[in-house]
């Protein structure tokens, strides 16, 4: 990562040329009929030739309007309200359109956040290649442009670039289509890139190795990066300057490292304390015990520290008591038949001879990639599909038998929490009424019994009685998470099965729910299985870890043990991939 | 930690009190409660135009269902005297070929068209709404079988299968045949609309929920499903009225709507096409007539889709 | 693109023996005897009755009449018309008519239509935009046939611009004011068709990779956003090929064009049951046929359809 030049200017102590990029005090609104509402206000920062700079924030810090408003691309009403982007000498906040159609692409490149949205679905790949290169003047139409888009997207990473020319963005996988995104942008080689969160929407994996070929390219040809994350993790293992905003606001910016180890600003201690990669890195590098360990502690209070909840979690893991098997899965499998488009199905093994046990009172983590079959476990699990073969049995009951009224009394023992926190919940139910739902479903109680459980519930879920005769609209996506989850524990279930139940969150909800989460386990005696393609928040929740790859478990044991010592590569690789593998904390 | 080790030069901290922090995820409980149809119904009670058309749409219904309110006079009592007369006394809008009063025959044409309107929008609605909802909702051959059920009805355009019975039932021209003449065809557009809604939001979270509460999948499909599914229903059916006033109309024009004897604008207007040349208030004013009612119906789609479609909203 | 083919094609056998089977229900399900209801009011001479009864195979199971006259379509043979006409040779003679205003219905209603939303959607909340939602308004709110006469009317007898009536051999100077008149229920759909689109194109991620990447907005408006604004356009022309003959056969009738419209307007007139279903059957054909073909034309232009699984 670190190229020496760009390191001297960070160190300041470098007769190193003028800024590439000065952005001073540069205000972006947006109008409402409310009048215009400031989503950038007064950030000031540069960036020097071949430099890497990071802007850190959650959603709605302002992070990507800043990008935007940089290449003149701000959505809807979007104005720049005042203050300079000086780029290589010239205003862009005050630049003609014409001007900015010579600098985008051509000097600054882009690469945008979601590699599904970002390709225009009904041109081929070839086509939106090759016109960024006749439009930036890097080609004459024709055969000559044909050969440089075959070069750029070999440069990008791509097998077969001549065959791949010819297809459409949707033949190809998210991991590539970003690769194509990131030739397209570096095409021109432009002098700064802006990445926009390039890999949110990516596998850990994946995500790791388009970064390092980024990474690789843009040292190779001095371009300097500006990449927004949210992923604080991410951000310092990518750059060497980190720009932390919160609220429009810059709040704290500096050298990465100095900046993690350090954070100065309560807001910078908040995200330290709450990501997830940084927690477990910091578990992980320290081999002292949890409760000695050392760690930033919040300063405002209802702050959640990670660490304070893995630790909370470790003491209550029953080590000492008996453990009995709560879930028993064994040869679980399921075959999909898929149309292939050409008139015939073929089948598709989603769970391959899946077996595992969790243990009454813990937490069980299924990991894996996207299309791993964990989602497909857990759906087989709660009986929502049937089991092509293998059996499930919950507290010595095979679930596959059940019917009728004894699978009622299944479904009121064990409750799913999914991932989509907008999908979750009826939009058109108030929060009392989907909260009451399980109880009216199973009719439990009378009406005043049963309002009188859901105020419990939401109490217990830390969200006010108030909220039960609000709609799903009016919540945030953490607060409707809370809603699921109590909904969830309305009949009082002893498993709970949580489908990528944090992973839509921000960094800082998404630890507040987990403590949560941790929380009510210790309080009602739960078992979780805990299904995430995150590893670094399963090194903080759970007690074992199942690692699934294509539909088959390749390595299963207690969470210490595969942290520890991964045997298998997968594993191994998964690891790696966690953000943040290169830095030093202080522990 | 925080440490005392002396930042580096480039270390910026803003102060404190610039950007004071907010407790994460804080609720808010915001003044108004906010779902899909209250939001619509305010955005709705907002709108200039929802008065205009509602206002137009009220008055025709009571024209429609008390005419004897507006006019004294009889429509079926023709003067052929007064043949093709201009306006005059106690004839507002003059007097048709056959000397009848075009007024008192507008007046008494509504209540025809808008039955046929609601009578087919009302059928429309019911086998659309069934038939979209069991096939989407419950998939594989069910699904299959419905859907090209669906297809081979659409298949034959509404208004030419309309054409058809109706010039092959010619005995039984009367308000109930048209309309189910022209119903029986036009369901499949509400159906496909409705299926594929559903099929979006069957596999929403809260339905995997439902399902794993033991809610039954009936239960499910008319609580969570149906009423999550609907609201492009609504907007067709509300524009879909005034396709089916239309559409009485052009069969009447084609001389397969109603019998001759009885008053709707569309016979009226068809009547008229001979006088054209000699005498267009006979043609102009029942087809302005028609035009403000259809309008006024589409206006209220327009509005109810601008209310309860976000893309939509965001169009205006 | 070749499985995608087969497959459309072999959804289309169902929708072809359901609708034929349909109509020619609806037929037989007429309540007392078929052939003296098929006569209407008139009454049919006791000739056309017999000649009738042969024709519908009446003394024959349902669905043996149906195979038979399954058979009487693909081999030409569509019966024939109260004046003794076979409808095969009528339909011969009138159908280039039709196809000539139609085409240039088709012609009108696109290029205006997609011009006019494209503008309307780039310019959202203009004069522009405000005054083609308004027209497009007016246009939906008025039946085909009231344009149809007012216009006729007003440039054929008033202004005496064109010929209120379409002439010997329909020239095609002739048919222009007729094309507008049937062009313009669909022109106003499609105006705001294309608007919602285009605007929907507008704040799609693509369209702001492709300005990040340097293009021109004009490139960006030809090749990103209009490209794709056609799209569902060309679905909504398909689906609206009913609209449109209906719009033929109205228009046909008020301007006397001699095409396939104003002979079932006449026929249905006339009370000749038996074209009018000939005819009807033969349209619902070419409707399918021709939906099939958007869909191909569909397929070509998005590839994500093509391929779909």
């Amino acid at each position: 990562m670190s190229d020496t030049s760009a390191r001297a200017t960070i160190s300041g102590s470098s007769l190193a040329a003028t800024p590439l990029l000065e952005i001073s005090n540069l205000n972006v609104g947006f109008t409402t009929q409310r009048g215009v509402v400031p989503a950038v206000n007064g950030v000031n920062f540069t960036i020097m030739p071949g430099e890497t700079v990071a802007i850190v924030g959650e959603s709605g810090s302002g992070k990507s309007t800043t990008a935007h408003a940089i290449i003149g691309l701000l959505p809807g009403t979007g104005k720049v309200t005042g203050g300079q982007i000086l780029f290589d000498g010239i205003d862009l906040a005050t630049a003609t359109e014409k001007k900015l159609e010579e600098v985008r692409g051509n000097l600054i490149g882009f690469v945008p956040q979601d590699p599904m949205s970002n390709l225009n679905p009904v041109l081929n790949i070839g086509f939106q290649v090759q016109e960024t290169l006749v439009a930036n003047g890097k080609a004459t139409r024709g055969k000559d442009a044909k050969a440089k888009a075959i070069t750029v997207l070999q440069q990008a990473g791509l097998g077969d670039a001549e065959h791949r020319l010819r297809q459409y963005p949707h033949q190809f996988s998210g991991g590539m289509r970003q690769r194509v995104l990131i030739g397209i942008g570096l095409s021109s080689t432009p002098k700064l890139l802006i990445a926009d969160e390039p890999t949110s929407a990516l596998d850990v994996t994946v995500q790791r190795t388009i970064l390092d070929h980024l990474a690789g390219l843009t040292r190779e040809a001095g371009t300097a990066v500006l990449f927004i994350t949210h992923d604080l993790g991410l951000a310092a293992e990518r750059a060497e300057k980190l720009i932390v905003m919160y609220k429009g606001k810059i709040v704290e910016s500096g050298p990465s490292v100095e900046i993690l180890q350090n954070p100065q600003h309560p807001y910078t201690q908040r995200l330290v304390a709450a990501a997830p990669s940084l927690a477990s890195r910091r578990i992980q590098s320290s081999s002292r015990p949890l409760a000695t360990l050392d760690y930033v502690a919040p300063s405002i209070a209802g702050d959640v520290d990670l660490i304070a909840t893995a630790e909370a979690h470790a003491e209550h893991t029953p080590v000492t008591k008996t453990l009995v098997p709560s879930i028993v899965v064994k040869d679980l499998t399921k075959v999909f038949q898929i149309n292939t488009g050409k008139l015939q199905r073929q089948p598709f093994t989603a769970v391959d001879q899946v077996s595992f046990t969790i243990a009454k009172g813990t937490t069980t983590a299924l990991v894996g990639e996207s299309g791993s079959g964990k989602s497909t476990v857990a759906r087989l699990i709660l009986k929502l599909d049937e089991a092509t073969s293998g059996s499930i049995t919950v507290d010595g009951e095979d679930v596959a038998k059940l019917k009728g009224r004894e699978l009622l009394a299944l479904r009121r023992r064990m409750q799913p929490v999914f991932q989509d926190p907008f999908g979750s919940l009826d939009p058109l139910y108030n929060i009392g009424s989907t909260i009451a739902e399980p109880l009216v479903t199973h009719k439990v109680g009378g009406r005043k019994e049963q309002r009188a459980r859901v105020l419990e519930l939401l109490d217990q879920v830390a969200l006010p009685t108030a909220l039960a005769d609000r709609y799903p609209n009016e919540l945030s996506g953490g607060q409707r998470q809370r809603v699921a989850i109590a909904r969830a524990l309305a009949l009082k279930p002893d498993i709970v099965i949580l489908d990528e139940a944090v992973s839509a969150l921000d960094v800082l909800v998404q630890a507040q729910i987990l403590a949560l989460l941790s929380e009510l386990q210790s309080e009602l005696d739960l078992t979780y299985l805990f299904i995430t393609h995150d590893l670094a928040v399963v090194r903080l929740v759970a007690d074992n870890v199942c690692v699934m790859q294509k539909g088959k478990i390749v390595e299963a044991a207690a969470t210490d043990e595969v942290f520890g010592n991964p045997k298998q590569e997968y594993t191994k690789e998964l690891l790696a991939a966690i953000p943040g593998a290169g830095i030093q904390l202080a522990v | 930690m925080p440490s005392n080790t002396p930042l580096s030069p480039t270390h910026f901290v803003a102060p404190l009190d610039e950007t004071p922090l907010v407790a994460v995820d804080k609720v808010s409980i915001s003044e108004r409660k906010s779902n899909l149809y209250l939001d619509a119904w305010r955005d709705v009670r907002g709108r200039v135009l929802f008065y205009v058309a509602g206002a137009v749409i009220i008055l025709i219904l009571v024209v429609a269902l008390f005419p004897s309110l507006f006019t004294s006079i009889d429509p079926k009592y023709c003067n052929l005297d007064l043949s093709n007369a201009g306006p005059g006394a106690g004839h507002l809008l003059g007097s048709t070929f056959q000397g009848c009063d075009i007024y008192s025959r507008i007046i008494y044409g509504a209540g025809t068209s808008l039955s046929v309107g609601f009578i087919v929008t009302v059928l429309v609605t019911i086998i659309g709404v069934v038939i979209g909802a069991v096939a989407g909702f419950y998939g594989g051959w069910v699904d299959a079988v419905l859907s090209r059920i669906g297809d081979i009805f659409f298949s034959i355009p509404y208004i030419l299968a309309a054409v058809v019975i109706m010039s092959l039932f010619a005995a039984y021209r009367n308000v109930w045949t048209l309309s189910l003449a022209i119903g029986i065809f036009a369901w499949p557009s509400v159906a496909r609309i409705l299926r594929g809604q559903i099929l979006s939001v069957k596999n929403a979270d809260y339905v995997t929920s439902a399902t794993a509460l033991g809610v039954s999948r009936f239960k499910i499909l008319v609580k969570h499903v149906l009423p999550n599914s609907v609201a492009p229903v609504i907007v067709i059916t509300t524009i879909g009225l005034a396709g089916a006033i239309v559409a009485e109309s052009t069969l009447s024009f084609l001389g397969v709507g109603l019998g001759s004897d009885s008053i709707s604008w569309g016979n009226e207007i068809s009547n008229a096409q001979t006088q054209l040349r000699t005498d267009p208030s006979n043609l102009i004013y029942p087809s302005i007539a028609l035009s403000i009612t259809v309008l006024a119906f589409i206006l209220m789609g327009e509005v109810v889709r601008d209310a309860l479609d976000p893309k939509a909203r965001a169009r205006r | 693109m070749v499985w995608y083919i087969l497959r459309r094609l072999l959804q289309l056998i169902p929708v072809f023996f359901g609708a034929t089977l349909l109509i020619y229900f609806m037929v037989f399900a007429l309540p007392g005897d078929p052939i003296a209801a098929l006569g209407g009011d008139r009454g049919l001479s006791p000739a056309l009755a017999d000649q009738l009864r042969a024709q519908y195979h009446l003394d024959q199971p349902f669905i043996v009449q149906y195979f038979i006259y399954l058979g009487g379509i693909f081999t030409g043979n569509l019966g024939t018309s109260f004046s003794g006409q076979p409808v095969s040779q009528i339909l011969a003679a009138t159908f280039p008519v039709t196809l000539r205003l139609t085409i240039l219905a088709v012609i009108i209603e696109s290029i205006a239509g997609i011009l006019i939303g494209l503008v309307s959607g780039l310019r959202k909340g203009k004069l522009f935009d405000a005054s083609a939602l308004v027209v497009s308004l007016l246009l939906i709110s008025i039946p085909i046939f009231v344009i149809g006469f007012v216009s006729q009317f007003i440039f054929g007898i008033q202004l005496k611009w064109v010929n209120p009536t379409v002439g010997d051999g329909a020239p095609w100077k002739d048919l222009i004011l007729p094309a507008f008149v049937l062009a313009s229920i669909s022109f106003a759909y499609i105006v705001r068709l294309t608007r919602s689109s285009v605007i929907e194109n507008l704040n799609e991620d693509y369209v702001r990779t492709a300005t990040a990447k340097g293009l021109g907005r004009r490139r960006v408006i030809r090749v990103h956003i209009l490209r794709n604004s056609m799209i569902p356009v060309v679905t909504y022309i398909g689906t609206d090929f009913g609209t449109l003959i209906v719009g033929a056969t109205v228009t046909e009738g008020i301007f006397n064009v001699p095409g396939v419209g104003r002979t079932l307007y006449q026929a249905i007139i006339r009370g000749e049951g038996p074209t009018v279903v000939s005819f009807v059957t033969v349209m619902v054909i070419i409707y399918v046929v021709f939906n099939l073909l958007i869909d191909l034309l569909y397929g070509l232009l998005d590839p994500r359809i093509r391929y779909a699984k």
